[in-house]
């Protein structure tokens, strides 16, 4: 499946990835490569396979609603670039 | 020293041979003459010396076990308390994390000396080591050649005797590939069997920790103090964890029923010099009593494919989290919000990590779903459904690990789908959760070629014992190459 440099754009933008103008050809073209690859896929016929999306099949395990961690915020905070009152400090963003 | 397996080197401490103190230091040493290799990413001399003052302290007080005193290197996708994590990723070139993985903790409470963190494949993602922020690894038998990926340093560390052993990750062969590559022995259990708490994920329903030694009995040791359930990982399984060192003793090569499969066989691509290595291999099996027979993964063909949808779609989910704001790191002077998240992206990743993750961001985008992921998942079911027939026929099935012997640095870089099929003979066990491990088995043109064995779910200790008894009968894992190169 062929791509071209404008389907790397907006994959790359759905993926929040800066992809340069310069390296969006050698994208399109590996991706084309890989897609074209896993097109093989489309030859098994799956008709009525269920898909297989844990090896082990197992299910969510649930626990009691009981904390089972210790409070540790003195210690994550001490390796915190910077915090202020009990809370973390974070760079701001410019919007 | 630095030839000696677990096992011996826990006699020599036991016999006051050495001390751990003397050990580490003489493992340290030899890191720094071999530091061409570009093994480690981090080492931890300090904590290493006091960590060995207290393990011959322990074996003072007659409180020592098999892993007590012995040096080992983890790979740096595993978390570990006040020491760099990178995932060999610029992107976590800073980390420090606050705790250690399940396993980092395991294998201290054992009594072993973690020495470094040795290099890898950025994000386990690759299957030579050159996709590291840090450089690539160079294989000891050839420092032209690559010594396989994603788990590379620590192959080279364990094939240059640099540490009897070393922790590593197996995603899609990450363990095996770069064990049959450097000539040692490598482990991935049965999903499950050991917790990822603390293990930087890739793809989640497919990457295990596993050991990586000199020998199947070596790796018996490492299992046995990996494995075991923890709450924290909600894929982790509550079954008691059996003696894997006894399992040695317990499993007779002879009535072994060991199974070909006859598309590993007949796979297009395989070096003669590997076909013939594993050939005599299940010669030598037969000889020794095994039954060994042909079978068929009908669908083995479809594995690496299968992979490279479902692991890129994982992967694009569990790195959404490094986004510059919060983990990770963070571009200068951001425009606007958008502009922060995908230079910090963009600059933090490499270009094998961008690649998947657009992949699998395609992939799992609207109109694609149902016929990439949901495709794969499907095929994926009949993969495992070949192993699940297969075993009810043999206990074991054999073959090559990887279809060449290690290659030239830089022969694949640009050409991603060759590099993807270094892997076409360890992805299936992925997919299907199942164990399986790479053991020396000859050499072509001077490199190692690794024989996987690979077992049905939990027979971990069936698979060490065969891979122990074929170590019995060939001397293949003793080979060992030069340290100065």
């Amino acid at each position: 499946m062929p791509m071209n440099a404008n389907e790397v754009a907006q994959i790359a933008h759905l993926a929040r990835l800066a992809v340069s103008a310069e390296d969006s050809e050698t994208h399109a073209r590996n991706l084309s490569e890989i897609l074209d690859f896993v097109e093989q896929l489309g030859t098994v016929d799956t008709g009525d396979v269920e898909p297989l999306a844990h090896p082990l099949e197992m299910t969510q395990r649930l626990r009691t609603d009981e904390p089972s961690e210790p409070d540790e915020r003195e210690r994550f905070q001490a390796i915190a670039p910077a915090t202020e009152a009990g809370h973390y400090l974070v760079p701001r963003v410019i919007e | 020293m630095h030839d000696r397996t677990i096992a011996e080197l826990g006699t020599a401490l036991e016999r006051g041979e050495c001390s751990s103190v003397e050990l580490t230091r003489a493992t340290l040493e030899r890191i720094d003459q071999a530091a061409d290799l570009n093994a480690f990413i981090t080492l931890t001399p300090e904590s290493a010396l006091a960590e060995a003052a207290e393990a011959d302290a322990a074996r003072a007080r007659g409180e020592a076990g098999p892993l007590t005193g012995i040096p080992i290197a983890h790979k740096d996708i595993f978390c570990t308390e006040g020491v760099r994590t990178s995932c060999g990723s610029r992107m976590l070139e800073r980390f420090v994390p606050p705790y250690d993985a399940f396993v980092v903790a395991r294998l201290r409470a054992a009594g072993a000396v973690a020495v470094g963190k040795t290099n890898m494949d950025e994000f386990a993602m690759g299957s030579s080591n050159e996709t590291s922020f840090f450089g690539p690894v160079k294989n000891p038998w050839d420092r032209n050649a690559v010594p396989g990926g994603s788990s590379g340093g620590s192959a080279a560390a364990v094939a240059s005797g640099l540490v009897p052993a070393a922790t590593g990750t197996d995603t899609g062969g990450s363990i095996r590939q770069p064990a049959a590559l450097t000539g040692i022995s490598g482990l991935k259990p049965t999903y499950g069997r050991v917790s990822r708490y603390g293990m930087i994920a890739f793809a989640s329903s497919l990457d295990q920790a596993g050991p990586m030694a000199s020998s199947a009995e070596d790796l018996a040791i490492m299992l046995q103090g990996m494995a075991g359930f923890d709450r924290r990982d909600s894929t982790c399984v509550d079954r008691p964890v059996p003696d894997y060192r006894a399992a040695l003793a317990e499993t007779d090569v002879r009535g072994l029923r060991i199974g070909l499969p006859r598309e590993f066989i007949e796979a297009d691509g395989v070096d003669a010099e590997v076909s013939g290595a594993v050939t005599a291999a299940t010669d030598a099996l037969r000889e020794a009593g095994a039954d060994v027979r042909e079978i068929s993964l009908p669908n083995a063909g479809m594995a690496v494919p299968v992979y490279y949808v479902i692991a890129p779609a994982e992967a694009s989910s569990n790195l959404s989290r490094f986004d510059g704001v919060r983990y990770g790191y963070r571009c200068d002077s951001p425009a606007d919000l958008e502009d922060l998240y995908k230079r910090s992206r963009g600059e933090g990743f490499g270009e094998e990590v961008k690649r998947r993750i657009m992949v699998g961001t395609y992939a799992l985008s609207a109109g694609y779903y149902d016929a990439y992921y949901r495709k794969a998942q499907q095929v994926r079911r009949l993969v495992q459904e070949d192993f699940a027939r297969a075993f009810e026929s043999v206990d074991v099935i054999a073959g090559p690990t990887a279809p060449s012997t290690a290659f030239p640095l830089g022969s694949k870089a640009d050409d991603p789908v060759q590099m993807y099929l270094s892997d076409i003979f360890t992805i299936a066990v992925n997919l299907a959760g199942l164990p399986a491990l790479s053991v020396p088995a000859g050499f072509g043109g001077g490199r190692p070629v690794g024989l996987q064995l690979i077992g049905n779910h939990f027979q971990e200790g069936r698979l060490l014992g065969a891979a122990h008894g074929y170590q019995q009968l060939t001397d293949w894992h003793r080979q060992r190459p030069s340290v100065e190169g």
